[in-house]
């Protein structure tokens, strides 16, 4: 196996860094998405399905420029955010994770909420009559049982936040160190004379994450199945 | 003591339900599917909530329109056992039993654990998954589960329709002894003849989102309700009887009971155990003077009480038992046809013979059943 060079180190390093923040920074509200779509019934319902699921269908780059527009530093958020507590997203490793939550939340919106509509309502209401409130039966019950699908949506989320591109490179450049991610590295390496190897041996690399990803999600699944079955 | 009225609409289908349970320890919900009966229960769990009506239990309002009063499902502490089980997949069996037990308060508790698990006999499987076990494995957890979240009231939504026969014998015996060895009271859903003999003390009947009759079982099933909506053709007399003796060597059993005794083919019981014996009016038959030499074995005195025209049969109603001071009387029900009614003329306050042919009783028309009587 070839040794790494620094270049390669940090470019992988920064990219699991940005998609595990990405991914783990936006599980807790793609659960309470996927629920509020999934459980409730309210005017304006298909209107939330639509914003959620708009990063899926529109170009990267036009959620990098919206993203800009509202959190770069002059930006609608992203002024008043840093005038209050001194937080930026901009040009920063924060903002290449905000932008791979974005791009990648629809998938694990989606899966989640497919799981949590298979979750038989029957056994929490059996959870209710034993003495359990809303909030228990949907930690103990729910949660638990919609858990195959949470997985999905963090596999799914993860590996999308992984080959993030077009919205990280619109919205916070390619900053070696900070948000020059894999994809990214790649792509600068497509733009020297000279950079093909490297840019290939970044290929396998890419390959080979994806693939350890795929395996240890498998791996996961079996084991929740496992415990299901008893 | 459980006090239910309650209305509700939903779609075309209408509920229109009222009727306490009095002092019985167990009352059965019984009639066609469809009928309404699991959706009463839903909404004594609080799973659905009726439009007007009130549920008390020993007095304490679940709810009640009048002042919208609706505790939620957590806070009415009634237990539930539904007919899939429902169990929580992915916690073991003891995981199962303590998820309602861990939520009530110490001082609520008066169920014990290893009392459940020794009574239900599920202490093997404790560490197993639901998925890993039989259908009656899993009914028995749900029970257990459902008793140790220490209820006021068990609702039992057909726990066995689910199971074949064999596994429904198995069962039976240990539902029938859950009231009195825990104190709950259980509200029953059935609509099957036999486990509301083995198991009922009062019975409601439903049909078409109404409860059209309800009280002890022994009356409501001699009622016409219960003949039309049973699907029999005549009404039937339910006895409560006691093994008085058997006699092995001719293949019968004795049953005394206030009319008298009666024998039937034998059965496997312990003198004095109290049996319900199940007998259809038209297996009864009347006579003007004591046969003799007929096969029938069982001839008791009897003076007609009523007549009830019923299309081309008569309901006669008798006071069965023996003459004197002391004499206690139990009501039967004999189903003659018009003609044989006008040949016998069986006239209010006359004595006659009711006859049982002890064939007619089959096993599937008895049942163990100890008579009401709260614990308190």
């Amino acid at each position: 196996m070839p040794v790494l060079t620094p270049l390669e180190i940090e470019a992988l390093r920064l990219s699991l860094w940005v998609s595990v923040w990405a991914v783990a920074a936006s599980l807790p509200l793609g659960i309470a998405c996927a629920w509020i779509l999934a459980r409730l019934r309210f005017p304006g319902k298909s209107l939330l399905d639509g914003a959620i699921h708009l990063p899926l269908v529109l170009p990267p780059v036009v959620v990098g420029y919206a993203l800009l527009v509202l959190f770069g530093r002059q930006g609608a958020i992203g002024r008043t955010l840093f005038a209050l507590t001194g937080f930026s997203f901009a040009f920063n490793w924060k903002g290449a994770a905000l932008a791979s939550a974005v791009v990648s939340f629809p998938l694990m919106v989606r899966a989640i909420r497919l799981s949590l509509e298979s979750v038989d309502r029957g056994v929490e209401a059996a959870a209710a009559t034993l003495g359990a409130g809303p909030v228990r039966v949907f930690f103990t019950v729910t949660l638990p049982l919609a858990m195959p699908g949470v997985l999905a949506g963090v596999i799914l989320a993860f590996a999308r936040s992984l080959s993030e591109f077009g919205a990280t490179i619109t919205f916070v450049s390619s900053i070696p160190g900070q948000t020059r991610t894999l994809p990214l590295a790649l792509y600068a390496l497509t733009q020297v004379p000279g950079g093909e190897a490297p840019a290939f041996r970044l290929c396998v690399i890419s390959v080979a994450i994806a693939f350890a990803t795929l395996v240890a999600a498998d791996a996961l699944a079996r084991r929740i199945d496992r415990r299901m079955r008893g | 003591m459980l006090d239910i009225r309650l209305t509700h609409r939903q779609g075309a289908f209408g509920l229109d339900v009222a009727f306490e349970s009095g002092d019985a320890m167990v009352t059965a919900l019984f009639g066609p599917s469809g009928s309404g009966k699991t959706s009463v229960i839903n909404m004594v769990a609080g799973l659905v909530r009726p439009d007007r009506g009130r549920i008390l239990i020993d007095g304490r309002v679940l709810f009640d329109s009048a002042d919208g009063t609706d505790l939620a499902p957590a806070r009415r502490r009634v237990g539930y056992v539904f007919q899939e089980g429902r169990l929580f997949p992915h916690y073991s069996v003891r995981g199962n039993l303590t998820y309602g037990m861990r939520l009530t308060p110490p001082a609520e508790r008066f169920v014990r654990f290893d009392e459940v698990v020794d009574v239900l006999g599920i202490g093997p499987l404790l560490e197993r998954r639901p998925a890993s076990l039989s259908g009656g494995e899993k009914q028995r957890v749900a029970i257990g589960r459902a008793l140790l979240a220490s209820p006021r009231l068990l609702l039992m939504d057909e726990p066995l329709a689910a199971l074949d026969g064999p596994r429904k014998a198995e069962l039976l015996p240990f539902i029938a002894l859950l009231p009195r060895r825990f104190g709950v009271p259980i509200l029953y859903v059935s609509h099957a003849i036999g486990e509301v003999l083995r198991l009922a003390d009062r019975l409601v009947l439903m049909d078409a989102g109404r409860s059209v009759a309800s009280g002890p079982v022994e009356e409501v099933m001699a009622g016409p309700a219960f003949a039309a909506l049973s699907g029999e053709s005549a009404v039937a007399n339910v006895v409560a009887t006691r093994v008085a003796g058997h006699d092995r060597a001719d293949g019968v059993t004795r049953l005394a009971f206030a009319g008298g005794e009666i024998r039937v083919p034998l059965i496997e019981a312990p003198e004095g155990a109290a049996l319900r014996v199940r007998i259809d009016a038209g297996d009864v038959m009347l006579s003007l003077a004591r046969p003799v030499g007929l096969s029938v074995r069982n001839i008791l005195p009897a003076r007609v009480r009523e007549l009830r025209p019923d299309g081309g049969m008569v309901d006669v109603i008798l006071d069965v038992g023996s003459s004197g001071p002391a004499a206690t009387v139990c009501p039967l029900h004999a189903r003659i046809s018009v003609q044989a009614c006008r040949d016998l003329d069986p006239a209010v306050g006359r004595d006659l013979f009711a006859l049982i042919k002890s064939a007619a009783i089959s096993r599937a028309d008895i049942a163990l059943h100890e008579p009401a009587g709260r614990i308190s």
